[in-house]
């Protein structure tokens, strides 16, 4: 099911030229933001929740899942070259399967490394925070690596709807209608955090655990399952 | 009758054989010149920043955002108006600094395409051929974005304004804070604008323009806010970490200057000294954005 010519391209495709920049940037950010938290201020348990969970695991993981999630086949199917790809013997949700796989990969190592790091950094891993943050990035990335693809293969302006999820659906709207984040891939990649992480710890999550991994699971294989059916009758459109 | 066969003409008609005319006319019109062209760069590409002259599916977009950025406005005035309040939930400022989100995806989704596309078909050399000069396309294309991002903002500051009238609330009150909100507007749309075009201009490629105006529109404003939190409520730190992101400027700017409540962690509002910083910070980066983006069209062949 995995295609190494196709994980290739795609891994070409990611980390070439300005984007490998932009993806480099973020996980920086947060690591110098994180020294200089710790330098001022010393460990502290709650500045350690309040910068991974409010910053990292809100803002970047999403925003790198976006970039890597729509840019492992949106620009294929924007310039046409995905003809290419698809007039060749290779099974569609192959295709997917690997643009998903080398896109979460991406996005663990841009997203849940830099966690880790900053976790130790900030904390030392004190009551498995660090630990925590990090499977919670990594499943995060996974979930939104297969949501941001599956939108690429749907509509032109993924970029621009995965954007809009992500910021005002989880963020905006998520503050302020509770039952909007049952519907959040930060909560539940939250609520493994919760089980992980100490009591003392603070991370907190709206959804149950076992409800959580279901609707992770349900995510990653639906919108895998849709991204494979709709690149089997892709039609390409031209620019507006 | 095939030309071949036709005989060749004598020498001595040779020198006197023209061009064929095939019927172009030259053009003895009036010359509408450069200040007209900017004029038309300017409204072709605010038109286009909502979609209007474009397709349908363009125009979806724009129009849906300016909706969910005008709605909220509105229902707090039906609230208002309601409830008999004395006074309106949401400042001015306030709303637009809250509706954050929402501007930046419409900045995000407009930018890109009122600059990048110029790069990416090269239409770019094409406007140069005309009486235009460099100078003139950056002024309108910044001035278009402006004006664009000026009426996203400015709209539901004047329909609170109008609801407010509406619910008898003080006339002359009401129209001070209608006056600095639109000075809040025009000092937002003049920032953002000359941000968001600089990043549009540096790319081609559309889709990332728009991940690259979220990200430095979004990031550093949410950890900033991040930072914020962490020290005390007595802690000088809170103002002058506010310089570090548009959106904690334009918050730190309105609350010193334009009378609105801080957003800041414990409703810290700049001191003194920090206000003047924040202003400083505020016009080196609009001036040195719009400076850049000249300088992004200085080589002719882009």
């Amino acid at each position: 099911m995995f295609h190494p010519t196709v994980a290739r391209l795609t891994y070409r495709a990611l980390l070439g030229r300005r984007r490998a920049l932009l993806l480099c940037a973020l996980p920086a950010l947060l690591i110098v933001v994180a020294c200089a938290v710790r330098a001022m201020n010393g460990a502290d348990d709650q500045v350690t929740t309040q910068l991974l969970g409010g910053f990292a695991l809100a803002t970047m993981v999403p925003l790198i899942g976006v970039i890597a999630g729509t840019g492992a086949i949106g620009p294929e199917i924007d310039d046409g070259s995905v003809v290419y790809l698809l007039s060749k013997p290779v099974r569609r949700t192959s295709v997917i399967l690997t643009k998903l796989v080398v896109a979460s990969g991406v996005t663990v190592v841009f997203s849940a490394v830099p966690v880790f790091v900053a976790g130790f950094v900030l904390n030392g891993n004190s009551q498995q925070i660090a630990v925590a943050y990090t499977v919670a990035a990594a499943v995060a990335s996974l979930a939104y690596s297969a949501l941001f693809l599956m939108l690429a293969t749907l509509s032109r302006h993924a970029v621009v709807i995965g954007l809009i999820y992500a910021l005002i659906w989880e963020a905006l709207f998520g503050s302020l209608v509770s039952g909007a984040k049952m519907l959040s891939v930060q909560q539940w990649s939250l609520a493994l955090a919760e089980k992980i992480a100490g009591a003392g710890a603070e991370i907190t999550s709206d959804v149950a655990l076992p409800a959580a991994i279901v609707l992770l699971l349900v995510a990653v294989v639906g919108s895998s399952a849709l991204a494979g059916q709709k690149l089997r009758s892709l039609t390409l459109a031209g620019e507006d | 009758m095939p030309p071949e066969r036709t005989a060749p003409a004598p020498a001595a008609q040779r020198g006197q054989d023209v061009i064929h005319n095939i019927g172009y006319r030259s053009y003895e019109g009036p010359r509408l010149g450069r200040s007209y062209a900017r004029r038309a760069l300017f409204t072709q590409s605010l038109r286009g920043a909502y979609g209007l002259g474009r397709s349908a599916k363009s125009k979806v977009l724009p129009m849906l955002l300016f909706a969910v950025v005008c709605v909220p406005a509105a229902i707090i005035v039906a609230v208002a108006v309601f409830a008999k309040q004395k006074e309106l939930a949401v400042g001015n400022a306030e709303y637009v600094l809250m509706l954050q989100p929402v501007i930046g995806i419409y900045l995000a989704a407009v930018a890109p395409q009122a600059i990048s596309l110029d790069l990416r078909f090269k239409t770019t050399p094409l406007y140069f051929s005309r009486p235009i000069e460099r100078g003139d396309y950056v002024a309108a294309k910044y001035a278009a974005l402006s004006a664009a991002l000026f009426v996203f903002t400015a709209v539901p500051v004047l329909i609170m304004y109008i609801g407010a009238l509406l619910a008898k609330l003080d006339f002359g009150e009401q129209t001070k804070f209608l006056a600095q909100g639109i000075v809040f507007c025009a000092l937002f749309a003049l920032l953002h604008a000359g941000i968001a075009g600089f990043i549009a201009a540096l790319t081609p490629r559309r889709g990332f323009g728009i991940a690259a105006i979220i990200v430095t529109l979004t990031i550093p404003y949410f950890l900033i806010n991040a930072l914020q939190a962490i020290p005390g409520p007595d802690s000088h730190v809170v103002g002058w970490l506010g310089l570090g992101s548009p959106g904690t400027l334009m918050d730190g700017i309105q609350s010193s200057f334009l009378g609105g409540d801080s957003q800041f962690p414990y409703g810290a509002k700049p001191t003194g000294g920090e206000g003047i910083a924040y202003l400083l910070v505020y016009v080196l980066l609009t001036v040195g954005a719009y400076l850049l983006l000249t300088r992004r069209y200085r080589k002719a062949g882009l």
